[in-house]
């Protein structure tokens, strides 16, 4: 089947069963391949992109499910104003050490600035914990939220006892 | 200790690689398109012919500097660290560097990425290479200035004349270099510390800006024209023959190009990672290749391994408790004369499960049949050398036609220190004639892994009237393979706090397990810190005596124990009480471990210590229970000694944290099960990681000490699981000697 979606602002046709996922539409067909496979059933992250202004696992989401909702990725989320600061604060902070989750973990941070401009540690931790870092650079990367927002980078969380 | 990568198929010591004793030469040529290219040859003094070229240097007519980074990069840095190193002797600015990914390459000697070894390897050989190219540069603007070598200076990619006031720059200089003579690496002066411009700089990662643009760098991301999707079922039954599988029904399903049969070319290929029977599916699209490998119906032989039981290796674990070792790893004055005359006697079993790996980018790798019958490989290996011989034993291909790329790396952990993705995308792309990209499912990479061994621990100790330890005995239960020890499953007769208690004893008995195990990071470590560490803050208690206080009673007063021995050609550092102690005490010290008595109810700190990869190690953990039990972590400290050189504070206090972090998420979550020969998890819905939520912050200190630098991938790992379950014994009273943590185990005892 044909379908028509919109993705990174530029609408692409793909000629694909109706099950297959978006994340492999993105990939294999559309060649955009900054969005990662990890687990293929929505609970790792690695996949994460915007649908609809909507951070959604592309491994779950069937190419026929996404209608006329704009998707974004990685290789297009620099184009909006949270995204180009949360790539910042990540480049700046180092974060990443293997980092193939990370364009996943951009994509959910982007997506938590822009509905919670000024996160606490506690909307940190629920926005981000559907994404799994293996090499666990947790702390670089709630520390590069709270840069992005503009916060102190310093964990509340800390003597809580 | 324990921290060579083991796997038989994966050893890094079967390709040689520079030696620190090496005698080394520059080697120099034009570039292409003009400027330096450097190459450094080093040469062993008895073996001039095993010469390797370990690194090289381009310098372009504009300035840009262009180095080579010879390992693969896991997100350990060392495609970061080991420019950095070369750069800075250069002295060239970090902005005007360009890194290259090498290729495997005889020339550059080992090329792998395990034992947290890139640094010490290779701390001075790198900065060696940049050193001897200033000297040559230095040379080249003396020589065109007609004045002594010795009033030229060289900085920032500019060689000046002090007196005259003339400058030139490292790319006018280039060409000129080229045709000098080379110094050798043993004359050639380098910086010290307070000349660093680039070592001890917080530097980001070479490719991150690319990973963020989306950039195709991981294995994964490989294209190739008319590249086929391949994927390749194999028997849930580790080392079972496919008996026959529908094959024709799968290659009549849209978008299959081909299936086919491949079968084991090696006895035992299944533990030792190599080409195992099972049937390739290749498809225009990966999601169509997955969808068929849904319809395969395949018959393996034997279907079912009734003995390999996570439950029957439990029960058959304490029977073998209940008898004497089978073997004897080490035995040092009387243990059972101690325990008898000990005023206390202690006596816990300790238990952990089977891991799996888990890199987030599952197993891959993209392999094309070269024109003349050779091929070229895309991996995301950590170990390449080892990897190409495999393949080349298995198809029988002379390995000088194996080119390899290595990709970034997913996440290693050690996991990709095996190479049997390599060899399967190898054979399905020679068997098919066709450039092939396989690409395993996450299930199919949670069970077919090279496990970290699980274990089982007896332990009985005396304590003297003091509550010193004077008698300590481990019955190690560990598994085997018809007779011999699995890899990765040993217990070293070196291991802490054998040379420290007078009556020691450590003994082995072997559970046949048809799975294969390897190293995962921190291999031996990540499991036996946590029975050893736990167990001795188990006699600190019975004792009377402050954990902190007990250890540093153990390791005594600061003095070198010597050591003759080499690995890799390296001389090992030996081990030194002192820096034992000087972690402890800074962390007792950054923690308020003297204070820990006035926390309160229900909250407290635990303290262990480990010595691996040459780093000293100690952590505390504070933490609670809720009221379901589930610890509840508030802060985690370490102090580290790795040497007196931070080499970027950017990748070490990540590694670092990130190694706590992975070992904090052991403690807490997963475990690989068997039953009847299969694992049972498959995806991390039932097999799960450390998230963001379970994250506390992690204080890291570096202690620096008078010692050259070592790795940091690996050590700061294995403290924090002891160190766990000694806070939650400290909150409430309750000992954890079973991973990963059972909340039961702790949830009457919540605040």
């Amino acid at each position: 089947m044909r379908f028509s979606i919109l993705v990174n602002g530029t609408r692409r046709t793909v000629d694909e069963d109706a099950d297959t996922p978006l994340l492999w539409v993105l990939r294999d067909d559309l060649r955009l391949v900054g969005t990662k496979y990890g687990c293929g059933i929505g609970v790792c992250g690695a996949c994460t992109v915007h649908l609809g202004g909507v951070p959604v696992r592309s491994c779950v989401i069937p190419v026929s499910a996404v209608g006329a909702a704009p998707v974004v990725t990685i290789e297009g989320i620099g184009e909006s104003e949270w995204g180009r600061k949360v790539k910042q604060a990540w480049l700046d902070l180092d974060v990443m050490q293997c980092g193939y989750c990370q364009a996943g973990q951009v994509m959910t941070a982007t997506a938590l600035l822009a509905s919670h401009p000024h996160p606490t540690d506690q909307d940190i931790d629920q926005a981000m914990q559907g994404n799994i870092c293996r090499c666990c650079t947790y702390t670089r990367i709630r520390a590069a939220i709270k840069q992005a927002a503009g916060l102190p980078t310093v964990d509340t969380r800390e003597e809580r006892s | 200790m324990n921290a060579e990568p083991t796997a038989p198929e994966s050893d890094p010591t079967a390709s040689r690689g520079p030696r620190l004793t090496r005698r080394a030469f520059l080697a120099t040529g034009l570039a292409a398109g003009g400027g330096l290219l450097l190459t450094l040859r080093f040469v062993e003094r008895a073996a001039a012919d095993e010469a390797t070229i370990a690194a090289y240097i381009k310098i372009a007519p504009d300035g840009i500097v262009t180095i080579t980074a010879k390992n693969p990069e896991i997100g350990q840095g060392m495609k970061t660290t080991l420019p950095m190193l070369i750069a800075d002797e250069l002295d060239v600015e970090w902005r005007n560097v360009r890194v290259e990914q090498a290729m495997l390459d005889p020339v550059y000697g080992a090329q792998f990425a395990g034992g947290s070894l890139g640094t010490p390897l290779n701390w001075i050989p790198m900065q060696r290479v940049g050193a001897a190219a200033r000297q040559m540069l230095i040379g080249a603007a003396a020589r065109r200035w007609r004045v002594p070598r010795a009033e030229c200076t060289a900085k920032a990619g500019v060689v000046r004349h002090a007196s005259s006031g003339r400058t030139l720059t490292y790319g006018e200089l280039a060409s000129a270099a080229a045709a000098l003579p080379a110094p050798d690496l043993d004359s050639v002066t380098l910086k010290t510390p307070d000349e660093y411009t680039i070592i001890g700089k917080f530097t980001g990662g070479v490719d991150s800006a690319r990973v963020l643009d989306g950039d195709p760098l991981f294995g994964i991301d490989v294209t190739l024209p008319q590249l086929s999707y391949a994927l390749y079922a194999k028997s849930p039954v580790f080392g079972a023959r496919l008996v026959r599988a529908n094959i024709e029904q799968i290659k009549a399903l849209p978008g299959v190009r081909d299936a086919f049969i491949l079968r084991a070319r090696e006895p035992d290929a299944a533990v030792k990672m190599g080409l195992v029977d099972g049937v390739a599916i290749l498809a225009d699209k990966w999601w169509d290749a997955q969808k068929a490998l849904k319809m395969l119906r395949a018959e393996w032989s034997p279907a079912s391994a009734p003995d390999q039981n996570t439950q029957a290796f439990e029960r058959e674990a304490a029977r073998l408790a209940g008898s004497a070792p089978q073997a004897v790893i080490r035995r040092d004055g009387n243990v059972e004369a101690a325990l008898a005359r000990a005023a206390k006697v202690v006596q816990a079993s300790y238990a952990y499960p089977f891991l799996a790996h888990a890199t987030l980018e599952p197993q891959n790798c993209t392999a094309r049949v070269k024109p003349d019958g050779g091929l070229e490989i895309w991996a995301p290996t950590q170990n390449p050398g080892p990897g190409a011989k495999l393949v080349a034993r298995t198809l029988g291909i002379d390995a000088a036609r194996i080119s390899v790329h290595m990709t970034r790396v997913g996440g290693g952990f050690g996991r990709r220190l095996s190479n049997d993705y390599m060899v399967e995308a190898a054979a399905i792309a020679q068997r098919a004639g066709r450039p092939v990209k396989l690409l395993w499912t996450r299930p199919q990479d949670m069970q077919h892994d090279a496990y970290r061994p699980g274990g089982f621990h007896y332990f009985k100790a005396g304590l003297d009237a003091a509550g010193k330890p004077m008698a300590f005995r481990d019955h190690f239960v560990t598994f085997g393979q018809n007779g011999q020890v699995a890899d990765s499953a040993d217990l070293p007769s070196e291991h802490f706090p054998a040379g420290y208690v007078a009556n020691l004893e450590y003994g082995r008995s072997l559970i046949q397990l048809d799975a294969p195990t390897g190293p995962m990071r921190n291999p031996g470590g990540n499991a036996l810190a946590f029975a050893f560490e736990s167990f001795l803050d188990e006699l600190a208690h019975a004792g009377g005596l402050d954990p902190l206080k007990l250890r540093l009673a153990l390791y005594g007063p600061p003095r070198v124990l010597s050591s003759a021995a080499t690995r890799f050609g390296m001389k090992i550092p030996p081990f030194d009480t002192g820096r034992a102690r000087g972690v402890l005490q800074l962390v007792a010290d950054r923690s308020g471990w003297a204070q820990r008595q006035q926390l309160p109810a229900g909250t407290g700190l635990g303290l262990a210590f480990y010595y691996s990869h040459f780093g000293y190690v100690a952590e505390v953990v504070k933490a609670s229970v809720d009221r379901e039990g589930v610890p509840q972590v508030h802060k985690i400290w370490a102090a580290i000694d790795i040497g007196r050189q931070i080499i970027n504070p950017a990748g070490a206090y990540n590694q670092a944290q990130g190694a706590i972090l992975d070992g904090l998420g052991q403690a807490l979550h997963p475990a690989i099960t068997l039953q009847d020969g299969q694992v049972v998890q498959s995806n991390f819905d039932t097999y799960a990681l450390l998230r963001m939520h379970e994250a506390p912050a992690v204080e890291v200190h570096f202690l620096r000490s008078d010692n050259d630098p070592t790795g940091l991938g690996e050590p700061a790992l294995p403290p924090v699981l002891p160190a766990l379950c000694n806070a939650l014994f400290a909150a409430t009273g309750r000992r954890i000697r079973a991973l990963p943590i059972d909340p039961r185990a702790l949830r009457r005892a919540g605040a």
